[in-house]
């Protein structure tokens, strides 16, 4: 059987409307990047939304013509017959604003000066996403959204598509997610920032202009976060004390096995991110919080939401970890919302979220079975 | 039909079902797959919500198209208000949670009224197995003693003294053996029984 979308292309979006953010900053006009799988129905009824982690984009399935390896980042989970399956549904996926795989942000060429936006591109909030996923919706005709689903940031944007358009959103799927970070989360962000705004090459954000990129910093960045996103065990299963060449060599070279893996990733991510996406990434994952304007008081918050909501979180998630997952039942349980959670077991840690696992899937697939009878 | 099935499987979801009107809000603990949550729901419009620990039942209630939040019954209901629901249920698994006591004090916190089924050990095959010197196993109870989940098993006598050391009022006593009620000497006759309770106020 055939579980691929198979050969797909991704779509770009233009928005001439000024956009408004948080801070007060204003985008004039600005693109998206996105990509669909599968058919809207007539209703218009069965439409998904993704939103994308940390650094993730529009690629969620499938692959691009003479490029059978980039796979989409959730290729698992979307896909005919799979848990969000394309035959009952029609997932979009997009780059979020402030992105760099395509949609509008800091790399991006301002047409006012003619030169990247680097630093001038405005702090961008995890509701001024969900603003312009909701200009993207108006486009492609979906009133409502059957589900809006995401992972660690990509589930606080679902939860907020339910605070700020309640009536847009039939079903949030929060997954590995919090209703804000503690401190120590931002604790993490600010060092991996730190890395980034002290890379001599950094320029203060207008790197661009100096044909530079803070590869430094954007690694260290990675190394860090990516520490965070595993388990201690899953480290130690994977690597343990592992020596790459056997013995001790007294040096500051790379020894252990861990080492040399955390290299290899930060440099792979430094390779291919924006050091400015990533800052404004982390800029937003720290902003959200629902509850901050009303006393730090997350039931009033939560009053506002109408959409049914599936909370899932992983036994090793440290970063999101279960306690934080269960905030975001108690405050639906107190205003008698429908609400399901699991609590999964797994090794993986923060990462479980984008991995295969029976029970995740079970639940997954259970629950969005159920949205496509509602959809029917 | 899904519904009288689910019935006639289990003789005290009727009694439950019979004490929980229309439209009242109910948590279930130890749900199971949820068939009862939705039973009420297709028959009573109840609202609400269960409480299960199991991986597999998690994803059955969600299946069934009921709420289900995956949570220790032993570790409490932290994630439940005073007076939140009309009803707590707790079928056929108060013998085998850890701390029952303290769970009995969570139900009448939680709830309005609290519902609880449970094998009643007091009924007299279960007396006459272990009279005959062996732990009793039948369909109420159809483990061996070694690999029971059931640590607290009671009879109804005891169950109504740890209702009164509570300072919980039973407001209703339903007692069944294959099917059919007991009127006479229940502790002895019945082989499960359903209680309806409330904190004294």
């Amino acid at each position: 059987m055939n579980t691929s979308v198979g050969i797909i292309s991704a779509q770009r979006a233009t928005f001439d409307t000024p956009l408004q953010f948080k801070s007060g900053a204003v985008l004039p006009r600005y693109e998206l990047m996105y990509e669909t799988y599968g058919t809207l129905n007539a209703g218009k009824s069965n439409a998904i939304l993704i939103c994308h982690a940390l650094s993730g984009h529009h690629h969620v399935a499938g692959c691009y013509a003479g490029d059978a390896k980039n796979v989409g980042w959730w290729d698992n989970m979307v896909g005919p017959g799979k848990p969000i399956d394309t035959d009952k549904f029609f997932v979009v996926g997009l780059n979020n604003l402030g992105g760099c795989h395509g949609s509008t942000g800091p790399s991006s060429i301002d047409p006012e000066t003619g030169k990247p936006y680097g630093a001038s591109f405005p702090v961008i909030t995890v509701e001024d996403w969900v603003a312009s996923q909701a200009r993207l919706a108006d486009k492609l005709g979906i009133a409502q959204f059957a589900a809006v689903i995401g992972g660690s940031l990509g589930g606080m944007q679902a939860m907020q598509w339910a605070l700020s358009y309640p009536e847009r959103v039939r079903n949030v799927l929060a997954i590995a997610s919090a209703p804000h970070l503690t401190a120590q989360n931002i604790a993490f962000n600010d060092v991996a920032r730190s890395a980034i705004l002290t890379d001599p090459d950094f320029y203060n954000g207008d790197f661009y202009l100096h044909g530079v990129v803070p590869t430094r910093g954007l690694r260290l960045a990675r190394m860090l976060g990516h520490i965070t996103y595993l388990s201690d065990d899953a480290m130690a299963d994977k690597f343990g004390r592992e020596l790459r060449h056997g013995k001790l060599n007294f040096s500051y070279d790379i020894e252990f096995q861990i080492e040399s893996y955390l290299r290899y990733q930060g440099d792979k991510f430094a390779a291919y991110f924006d050091a400015n996406t990533y800052l404004l990434m982390t800029k937003a994952l720290d902003y959200f919080d629902p509850a901050r304007d009303l006393d730090g008081n997350l039931n009033r918050a939560f009053a506002a939401a109408k959409a049914k909501f599936l909370v899932v979180s992983f036994t090793t998630d440290w970063r999101f970890s279960p306690g934080r997952s269960r905030e975001i039942v108690h405050a639906l349980l107190h205003n008698k919302r429908d609400v399901s959670y699991a609590e999964i077991s797994s090794q993986h840690g923060h990462d479980s979220f984008l991995m295969e696992d029976e029970q995740y899937f079970a639940v997954m697939r259970n629950y969005l079975n159920r949205i496509a009878e509602e959809c029917a | 039909m899904m519904n009288t099935s689910i019935i006639q499987s289990r003789p005290d979801f009727a009694a439950i079902a019979a004490w929980i009107p229309q439209g009242s809000s109910v948590l279930d603990l130890g749900c199971g797959d949820g068939s009862l949550l939705r039973y009420l729901r297709e028959t009573r419009e109840v609202r609400g919500y269960g409480v299960e620990i199991s991986d597999q039942n998690i994803a059955a209630c969600i299946a069934n198209n009921v709420n289900v939040i995956q949570n220790d019954l032993d570790s409490g209901l932290a994630d439940f208000e005073d007076a939140s629901f009309d009803y707590v249920i707790l079928s056929q698994t108060l013998q085998a949670t850890r701390h029952t006591e303290a769970l009995m004090k969570e139900i009448v916190r939680v709830g309005r009224e609290g519902i609880v089924s449970f094998p009643n050990f007091g009924h007299w095959k279960n007396r006459l197995q272990v009279l005959l010197g062996n732990m009793p196993v039948s369909s109420e109870l159809p483990y061996q003693w070694y690999d029971t989940p059931n640590v607290h098993l009671c009879t109804l006598d005891d169950f109504e003294i740890l209702c009164a050391h509570l300072g919980i009022r039973i407001l209703g006593r339903h007692v069944m053996s294959e099917g059919h009620d007991i009127q006479v000497m229940p502790n002895l006759r019945g082989s499960t029984a359903v209680y309806r309770f409330r904190r004294d106020a």
